[in-house]
């Protein structure tokens, strides 16, 4: 297969769009792809701090990496999960995390030294040149007081996975680190196989409620609610994995141990089976959903919840008294 | 020939290409990407004897 545009090796043949790419022009279209997208479901602008939330894969770091590289003011989060067990998860995500932001700190420094020497870089805006990037790094532990399997395990009382807790946890922090440290939009690195997996799963339950909400922007609704994007909706799963071998970023390959198995990665599968089958099949899944969703279809289901303010934390929860994390947490003060 | 995948190594014949030998070992080709002798490649490419083959899953880490 050759690349349309050099007619060198291809790198990726992507049937669903009938386009076959060489690494060099690779790059090219994901950044001009992702820039589209965040403008066509109006995300954010240049002016706008964007806070990126970091794991260490391979679909956040090249999130980060691609808004970097288009000039965007984007700064990462880290969760410390405490997911050492039976391998160090948790800290080889954080080291991969920090070695990705010290390359692109010292690539930003070389280029400032000798303008010329990195046409790439030269060639992008001079706010991209100017600015630097920071990493905030939230240990759940050192926070809250206890990893995230302690805490499943107290809740669930052994059983099952520590994934429910971790999520809502994750959302949690999110918010609440974007809002205190003044972002106005929080990115998350979901690419289209994960939306189309949710998509999916709602379907097949008629979760009307959660299909009226699954978009790649969700508005900040609410005080005290963060502007939430997905920058990487319309890129296969196999799309941000190249982008990252293209660009060489050192990602954490092994998923999370609590990943393994579970349902979102069974539709993966089917949905991969479908694909092999009839290219374009997730794409024009997820495509046609946010479609009918635009005209309207699912919006007599989108209830708006009352919110109100946490009574511990002042972060909106629909429940009375305490939200769910400070429950979850038995959080009876405000923890800094 | 053969392919590793993590830490599994998997024999197939030669002069197949990869989207065949991936389906051969029982993989779903959407799912994984394949370097041949350190090179990202599409999956039309024949693989030959004394290619080093390397399947990189798609799906990892969030
Ligand atoms: S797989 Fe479960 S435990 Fe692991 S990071 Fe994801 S949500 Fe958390
Ligand atoms: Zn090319
Ligand atoms: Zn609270």
């Amino acid at each position: 297969m050759r690349c349309k545009k050099c007619n060198t090796n291809a790198v990726i043949n992507m049937r669903h769009h009938k386009l076959a790419l060489c690494g060099e022009h690779y790059g090219e279209w994901f950044l001009a792809q992702t820039d589209r997208a965040i403008e066509k479901y109006k995300m954010f602008s240049r002016d706008e701090r964007v806070l990126v939330a970091v794991s260490g894969g391979k679909d956040s770091l090249s999130l980060w990496d691609a808004l970097l590289r288009l000039g965007y003011q984007a700064d990462g989060l880290y969760i410390g999960l405490g997911i050492n067990d039976p391998a160090p998860y948790s800290d080889v995500s954080l080291d991969k995390t920090r070695a990705f932001l010290e390359s692109v700190i010292a690539s930003r420094e070389a280029a400032k030294q000798s303008p010329t020497s990195d046409a790439e870089i030269a060639s992008q805006t001079p706010l991209a040149m100017t600015f630097t990037p920071t990493l905030h790094v939230v240990d759940v532990q050192e926070t809250y007081g206890k990893t995230i399997p302690q805490i499943a395990q107290e809740k669930n009382r052994g059983h099952g996975k520590p994934c429910s807790s971790c999520g809502l946890t994750k959302r949690y922090v999110m918010n609440r680190l974007a809002l205190e440290k003044g972002y106005t939009v929080l990115a998350t690195g979901h690419n289209l196989d994960d939306e189309a997996a949710v998509l999916f799963q709602n379907t097949l339950r008629w979760q009307t409620q959660y299909l009226a909400r699954q978009s790649p922007t969700l508005p900040a609704s609410h005080e005290g609610l963060v502007k939430k994007v997905k920058p990487f909706v319309r890129f296969y799963e196999r799309e941000t994995a190249t982008y990252a071998l293209v660009r060489e970023l050192d990602y954490v390959y092994d998923e999370c141990p609590h990943a393994v198995g579970n349902l979102t990665n069974f539709y993966k599968t089917l949905l991969n089976q479908l694909e092999a089958n009839s290219p374009g099949a997730k794409l024009s899944f997820y495509l046609e959903f946010l479609r009918a969703r635009g005209e309207g279809v699912f919006d007599g289901f989108n209830q708006q919840d009352q919110l109100h303010a946490c009574e511990v934390c002042g972060q909106p929860t629909t429940a009375p008294g305490r939200c769910a994390f400070c429950r979850m947490w038995d959080v009876s003060a405000i923890v800094q | 020939m053969q392919i590793t995948f993590r830490d599994k190594t998997y024999e197939t014949k030669p002069n197949i290409t990869a989207r065949d030998a991936i389906k051969k070992i029982g993989m779903e080709p959407e799912a994984v990407l394949v370097v041949v002798n350190g090179k990202l490649v599409t999956d039309d490419v024949v693989l030959r004897e004394g290619d080093q083959v390397k399947l990189v899953a798609v799906v990892s880490g969030g």
